[in-house]
Parts: structure tokens; C-alpha cells; sequence
């Protein structure tokens, strides 16, 4: 279970503070699908970097009671002069796993083949896609993080992220923020609009996306 | 009972910041060396040749140092401390930037950044320390050392100070980008005041004391004691350069701590 409750989060700007998030609270259960909608700049990443815990928020607790991923997303953070198998054995080292088991299981799922052993600045952004996406899933955990997985790369390379997640981890909990709003209604059972800091939710698909509507739109 | 659980919960995060050092340093020594001809091997390579070339420069110049030691005895053990305590606060300040893609891993922290440079770095300065005393040894510039254990405990103690100083202002100037304007001239006009190009004994009385206030200047003077023991009359203050050394640490601990609540991963 993860729970977040009362969370702020301000950036200091050069014109003063700016809240971007303003006293959220809600529980994420095991198994949860949670999509949340939101204009560009609405706070989404910034919530999910709080979740993950890579960011603290300015006040108010988040508590994880479950294993949490990363934030999963398809920038992909790499140095560019490190091969994708030095990527690889870093996150291996960092959790602990074994790095020949996920040498091989990264080299089935990108199918990147020699370009493993080039530098990643070499690669085109489908390929990172294909790198990061692999590495995110070497590891196990009982909630993911996804932060806008379908930007990038072709169908198969979709069809196989949906396997690995949506079929193969089907039981784990799932906080999925995207522009894609068709992705979150296919994959979520709950779902939650940022707008202006505030977090409304909604167990209709067809609430959220209308309130997303208006927000959007005006 | 909970005392046991706190000590196996400390043992667990221990062992996990144990393997983020690790793995910081491992892709450190790629990103730094790559693969291309000797590679990581240029750690400890490239101080020795600095080392070499400012041992041979004051050969070729006959320094004047005050004392009867051979100059390459003098080089070597000053400008290898210069190196030590110098290079870490070099490498620490605008050691997070790069990294803050990875600070995406919840068990990454800026402290672990620098820890891993911070052993890098020494670790280089002490291979290169080592490997040339032994050869200038082997070929007979130099006697072995009279002590090795307290030329041991003044080069930990450079490290330390060169460590805490490091890691102070890495923190300070996650803040503040003067800190990297100011450090580079700081760090050329403190090498003359660092004691490597002097020996205390050699100045005048009155300014004996006021040299000792500088901390690094205890810390070369215990690694001369130990290297050639007798021959030369060492000045120090012990309890001073500790002293120097834990408050560093304390401070620059707490101001890793802040930069750490203040971390946005990009």
C-alpha cells in the first residue's frame, strides 16, 4: 500500500514560490491501476518523482509499504558514453541482481543485439526506448511507476511493453500518468485528474475525461 | 529485541549504500576513462606524471626548501599531499548535475555521489604516492621511509580534511556557482601555503605558529616526520588538524543533507 497524505510540493521561481501540488492525499492498494489525466505542467512527473521518492515533498508524508519502482519513463536516463550494457550492470549492481540473467533477458526484449556493446549515444530514440524500458522491468516490484509510455517506438515494440507490464504483472499495483488518454482507459481502473495542484478523483473513465475535457479546453 | 532490529535495519542500509558506491564508482571509472588505451589506469598515471614533472622541475631549479633533504624526497611527498587534498574538492563541486538522472533510484543520494569520487580520487593520489615512492626507492633517490605507519596516519589525515572539505563545498556550490569560481584561484593560491613547498622548520620562529593554523600544513608535516624521521625537526599540532577535520565533517554533512531534501531529478 502506498500513502500519500497532505503532500505539497513548491518550486521556488525567479517571480516567488509556485505550489505545484496542493495538499493530495489518497491510497494506492495493491493491484491498483491508477491513471491520472493532466494538462502539460500539471504536476503529473512531479507526483510520481514524490511516489518513487527520488524527491521529497515540501510537506505532508507519503509512506510505501510496498516496493516502488522507479519512474519508468522513455527519456531514458543514460550517459551517453556508457554502452547499453554498462547501463545494464549499474542497475544490477544498484538492486542487487544478478547481471547475467538480465544481460540476457535485455538482449531478448530490445533486440538491439551488437548495439549493446556501443555507446548509447549511438542510438536512435527508439532504441533508448527499447534500452530503458528493458532495464525497467529487469527488476521486480509490486508497484510500477509509468510516466508516458506510449511516446515513443513502433507497434511491436508496444505490444511488447503491454505484455511485460499489462499480462505478465497484471497483479501489481499501477500508477500510470499519460496524453494518451485511450492508454489510461484501457489500463486503469481508477482514475484521478490533476489540475492547478489540486487531485479530483473520479471511478468512471468518462467523469475524469470530461473534467480533463474542461481543463483542456475551457 | 529492537536495538537487534535497528542494528539489522542499519546493516541492510549499509549494505545498500554499499553496493550504490560501488556502482557509482564502477560507471564513474567508465565515464571518466572509457575504454580507449590504458583507461582506468590513467587514475593513478596521470597524478604520477604531475608528480614526476613538478619532482623534476625543482630538481632542475634547486628549489631552495630550507632543509638538507634531497628535493625529490621533498617533491614527492609534498606535491603527492597537494594532489590528495586538492583534486577531491575539484572533483566534488558540480559532482551532482551530471548525475541527477540516476538520483531517479530511490537509493542513490548525493552523498553517494561524492563518496564515490571521493575514493576515487584518493584512491588514485595514494596508488600514485605509493607506486613512485617505491620506484624512486628501487632506484636509489630515495631511502624508505622511517616510519610508513605515520606517514600512514598524516596521509589519512590529508585525506580526511581533504574529504570533509570536499564534500562542503560540492554542497555549497549545488547553491551557489561561486563556489567553483572561487576554488580555482583558492585552491593555485593555497598550493604555495599548503606546505609542500616548505617545511615548517625552516621559517622564521615568529611565523612558525601562524603556518600551523593552516590545517594541510600539519598534515604534510606528519608525512615528513614519518618519511624521514630524525633527519628533519617537524612541527605540527595533532589535536588542531582533528579538531579542523571533524568540524569540517559535521558541516559538510549537514549540508549534504540539504542538498539532498533539495534534489529535483530531471
Amino acid at each position: 500500500m502506498i500513502v500519500a497524505s497532505h503532500v505539497h510540493k513548491v518550486y521556488p521561481t525567479r517571480k516567488g514560490d509556485r505550489v505545484v501540488l496542493n495538499d493530495i492525499s489518497f491510497t494506492l492498494e495493491r493491484g491498483d491501476k491508477l491513471g491520472i489525466l493532466g494538462r502539460n505542467g500539471a504536476g503529473k512527473s512531479t507526483l510520481v518523482r514524490l511516489i518513487s521518492g527520488a524527491e521529497q515533498p515540501t510537506s505532508g508524508n507519503i509512506t510505501r509499504n510496498m516496493s516502488v519502482s522507479w519512474p519508468i519513463a522513455f527519456g531514458g536516463a543514460f550517459q551517453g558514453t556508457l554502452t547499453g550494457l554498462d547501463n545494464v550492470r549499474f542497475i544490477s549492481r544498484i538492486y542487487n541482481q544478478n547481471y547475467a540473467e538480465n544481460i540476457n533477458f535485455v538482449e531478448d526484449f530490445t533486440e538491439l543485439g551488437l548495439y549493446l556493446r556501443e555507446p548509447v549515444r549511438s542510438y536512435s530514440q527508439g532504441m533508448r526506448a527499447r534500452l530503458a524500458f528493458a532495464i525497467s522491468m529487469i527488476i521486480e516490484f509490486d508497484c510500477y511507476l509509468i510516466d508516458e509510455v506510449s511516446a515513443v517506438g513502433d507497434a511491436r515494440f508496444h505490444e511488447k511493453c503491454d505484455i511485460e507490464l499489462f499480462q505478465k504483472r497484471s497483479d501489481r499495483a499501477m500508477l500510470i500518468i499519460s496524453h494518451d488518454t485511450e492508454y489510461v482507459r484501457h489500463h486503469c481502473t481508477k482514475f484521478a485528474v490533476l489540475h492547478e495542484g489540486n487531485m479530483e478523483f473520479h471511478s468512471d473513465f468518462d467523469q475524469a475525461y470530461a473534467q480533463h475535457m474542461v481543463n483542456l479546453h475551457g | 529485541m529492537t536495538t537487534l532490529s535497528h542494528l539489522g535495519t542499519l546493516r541492510r542500509s549499509a549494505a545498500i549504500q554499499g553496493r550504490v558506491i560501488y556502482a557509482l564508482l564502477m560507471r564513474e571509472v567508465l565515464t571518466r576513462y572509457g575504454r580507449h588505451n590504458i583507461g582506468f589506469l590513467w587514475l593513478f598515471v596521470e597524478p604520477m606524471l604531475f608528480t614526476t614533472g613538478v619532482t623534476i622541475l625543482w630538481t632542475l631549479s634547486k628549489s631552495a626548501h630550507g632543509s638538507s633533504l634531497p628535493i625529490v624526497a621533498f617533491a614527492l611527498t609534498g606535491y603527492s599531499s597537494v594532489l590528495l587534498w586538492r583534486n577531491m574538492p575539484s572533483r566534488c563541486i558540480g559532482a551532482i548535475g551530471p548525475n541527477l538522472a540516476l538520483m531517479y533510484h530511490r537509493n542513490v543520494k548525493a552523498i553517494d555521489v561524492y563518496l564515490a569520487r571521493l575514493v576515487l580520487e584518493a584512491g588514485g593520489a595514494t596508488i600514485s604516492f605509493v607506486v613512485l615512492s617505491i620506484f624512486y626507492i628501487y632506484i636509489g633517490w630515495l631511502d624508505p621511509p622511517e616510519d610508513i605507519l605515520t606517514v600512514a596516519g598524516g596521509w589519512l589525515l590529508l585525506a580526511w580534511f581533504g574529504a570533509s572539505l570536499a564534500m562542503l563545498l560540492g554542497a555549497w556550490g549545488e547553491k551557489s556557482e561561486l563556489v567553483e569560481r572561487f576554488w580555482h584561484p583558492a585552491s593555485y593560491i593555497t598550493f604555495p601555503l599548503s606546505g609542500a613547498a616548505f617545511m615548517v622548520d625552516a621559517l622564521p620562529t615568529s611565523v612558525q605558529k601562524y603556518a600551523l593554523y593552516i590545517p594541510m600544513v600539519n598534515g604534510v608535516e606528519i608525512v615528513r616526520e614519518g618519511y624521514f624521521g630524525d633527519k628533519i625537526r617537524a612541527h605540527y599540532d595533532l589535536p588542531y588538524l582533528v579538531g579542523c577535520c571533524i568540524l569540517l565533517t559535521l558541516l559538510a554533512l549537514a549540508q549534504v543533507a540539504v542538498v539532498n531534501r533539495d534534489i529535483t531529478p530531471e
